[in-house]
């Protein structure tokens, strides 16, 4: 373990580390921001009424919808110069969700990271390539930041150019690797078209996230890899990668609860569930300084591990996500709304076409299909100018989301719609175990 | 001299084609003359038919993606370099053609080709004062 102290406290300890820093989180964004000031007077409570654990569920969530509307530092906790990093990710429309950091904040960051590697069995002596974008993207530098804590050698090749990632693979006797889960199988692909078997290599942990897998992609990555491949969790929104982490036991994702307090909510009603039932995961940050955020709903379905793991952590265990409550997509790590894809279509005209999703996985790589419904007002008797709009909604819809789409033009009526409303998503990867 | 055509956005999947067809038939509507412009996702039916406006309305209400094209009708002479010598003309006159199509085959004199162009007016007020022998609508609907 990297902090024992922390990683395996009593649990009554452990709640009494929280209610303290839940207060004093509760207090400092109720004097510094606006926000959840007004909301907590709307809901008629006060700092002071928090005097157990228990007493969270009566103050407000806090959803993606409230950080768009406080675009781009309104949720922001400390002033502008203490913040020394910022990160952001896709939102539901044009906005992005913009995360700030404090030194402190990267700090722990680093910290729950370095916990993370050493979960896995990862330590000072490993070499870990980190395939994860750096960037906007929180998985690069999440990830780098805790390996060079750990005194692992670090090599930040970040995404893309996968036969110079084998190639550094191999000459650099990589053993660790971190990147999506679907990328280390098209990497596994690609090793074998360049002849080389990556089963014969030093590489023995892999650290897999920013998507859904399942059991079975595990199975599959383990065998064509010849590694223990792990789960890491994390959003933007609570830190990045490093909330949570499955230990070698690989029965369920530890979460750092000393530093991100976790509730199971019902979805529907908003209800706190008793533990190991499955419902939305609610984080509320304990530590951070820049960007804290207050019950956050994640839309990730999950459930909690009632049992101590084997592995002799004490902090809980989430069992891996299960499905979401909205219509978001992880398409190759990125997070996509059919909303976005909506508005893009709004721009060509007065009325949005009808349009679907269609996400497959081919050769391992996730396939966005986007099926636009030519309406009597796209159609032209010419086929220059219908592959032209094909071509302008590609595009549109590539700069606009960051990754390749295809753009299938379809007659009226072929997307299905129930109840007069078209299903906009057909996800064909069964990402999610059943 | 402006002759309507029907356009019609198909799918390439089976039985498409066919149900147009069939769809024409059953409104006791004719096809004078058509085409299909074929992409890896899609084609594009072009209709020159008895009664277009007919046409419009009834593959519209079955669901259909239809649209109506203004073309020219030409008279080819049904000889050797006929319609290179019509092309000739065209292009004399600058007119940019878009698509062309030959009329089904019937015991005609001449042949007949369909000219979508970039600018129809355009090329009718060219073409009118030619060798070019422009045929009138209600000509080609009841060939």
């Amino acid at each position: 373990m990297w902090s024992p102290e922390y990683e395996s406290m009593s649990r009554q300890r452990l709640e009494e580390l929280q209610l303290k820093r839940l207060k004093a989180t509760v207090e400092r964004i109720y004097q510094n921001v606006p926000f959840y000031r007004e909301k907590m007077k709307t809901q008629g409570i006060k700092p002071e009424d928090l005097q157990t654990l228990a007493d969270l569920k009566y103050f407000p969530f806090t959803t993606k919808e409230d950080l768009r509307e406080n675009y781009p530092f309104g949720l922001f906790a400390t002033d502008m110069d203490e913040v020394v990093r910022i990160h952001a990710s896709s939102g539901t429309t044009g906005r992005m969700t913009v995360v700030g950091y404090t030194k402190k904040d990267i700090n722990t960051w680093s910290e729950v990271m370095a916990r993370s590697i050493t979960c896995t069995g990862g330590g000072p002596r490993d070499r870990i390539q980190v395939s994860y974008g750096y960037g906007l993207f929180t998985g690069g530098l999440g990830v780098h930041y805790g390996a060079e804590l750990v005194g692992a050698t670090v090599v930040p090749v970040s995404g893309g150019n996968t036969k110079r990632q084998i190639q550094v693979m191999k000459d650099f006797g990589i053993t660790i690797l971190a990147c999506t889960p679907s990328y280390a199988l098209y990497m596994a692909e690609t090793a074998e078209e360049m002849g080389i078997d990556l089963r014969t290599l030093p590489l023995k942990i892999g650290i897999f996230g920013a998507e859904p897998w399942t059991e079975q992609m595990r199975r599959e990555i383990e065998t064509k890899l010849g590694i223990k491949a792990y789960d890491i969790y994390g959003l933007s929104e609570i830190i990045g990668p490093g909330v949570a982490i499955e230990c070698q036991e690989q029965e369920g994702l530890h979460i750092n609860e000393d530093h991100f307090l976790t509730e199971v909510i019902d979805p529907q009603t908003g209800e706190v569930l008793p533990y190991g039932e499955k419902g939305e995961f609610v984080f509320t940050t304990l530590t951070k300084e820049a960007f804290p955020l207050l019950r956050y709903r994640t839309r990730d379905l999950s459930l909690l591990y009632p049992e101590a793991c084997a592995c002799g952590r004490t902090v809980a265990r989430m069992h891996r996500i299960l499905g979401r409550t909205d219509d978001m997509l992880i398409i190759r790590g990125v997070n996509i709304f059919p909303s976005q894809i909506e508005s893009v279509l709004l721009e060509n005209g007065d009325v949005s076409p009808h349009y679907q999703l269609v996400v497959d996985r081919k050769g391992n790589l996730d396939d966005l299909e986007v099926w636009v419904e030519v309406s009597e007002e796209l159609f032209a008797s010419e086929v220059r100018k219908l592959e032209h709009l094909g071509k302008s909604i590609k595009q549109k819809i590539e700069s606009t989301l960051g990754i390749n789409v295809r753009v299938k033009l379809v007659e009226p009526k072929t997307i299905q719609r129930s109840e007069g409303k078209a299903k906009r998503v057909i996800d064909r990867r069964e990402l999610y175990q059943k | 001299m402006k002759v309507k055509q029907i356009s019609v956005f198909i799918e390439n999947k089976s039985g498409r084609l066919a149900k147009v067809t069939k769809i024409l038939g059953d409104n006791q509507i004719n096809i004078r003359a058509l085409s299909i412009a074929d992409t890896t996702d899609y084609g594009i039916l072009r209709l020159i038919v008895s009664e277009p406006a007919k046409a419009l309305s009834v593959l519209k209400a079955e669901g259909f993606t239809v649209r109506e094209t203004e073309v020219i009708a030409v008279e080819i002479p049904d000889q050797p370099g006929g319609l290179a010598g019509v092309l000739n003309e065209i292009q004399a006159k600058g007119v940019n053609i878009e698509y062309m199509y030959a009329f089904v085959g019937k015991s005609l004199e001449n042949a007949i080709v369909i000219f979508r162009v970039e600018d129809i007016d355009q090329a009718v007020a060219l073409l009118k004062n030619s060798q070019v022998n422009l045929l009138p609508e209600a000509k080609v609907y009841s060939l």
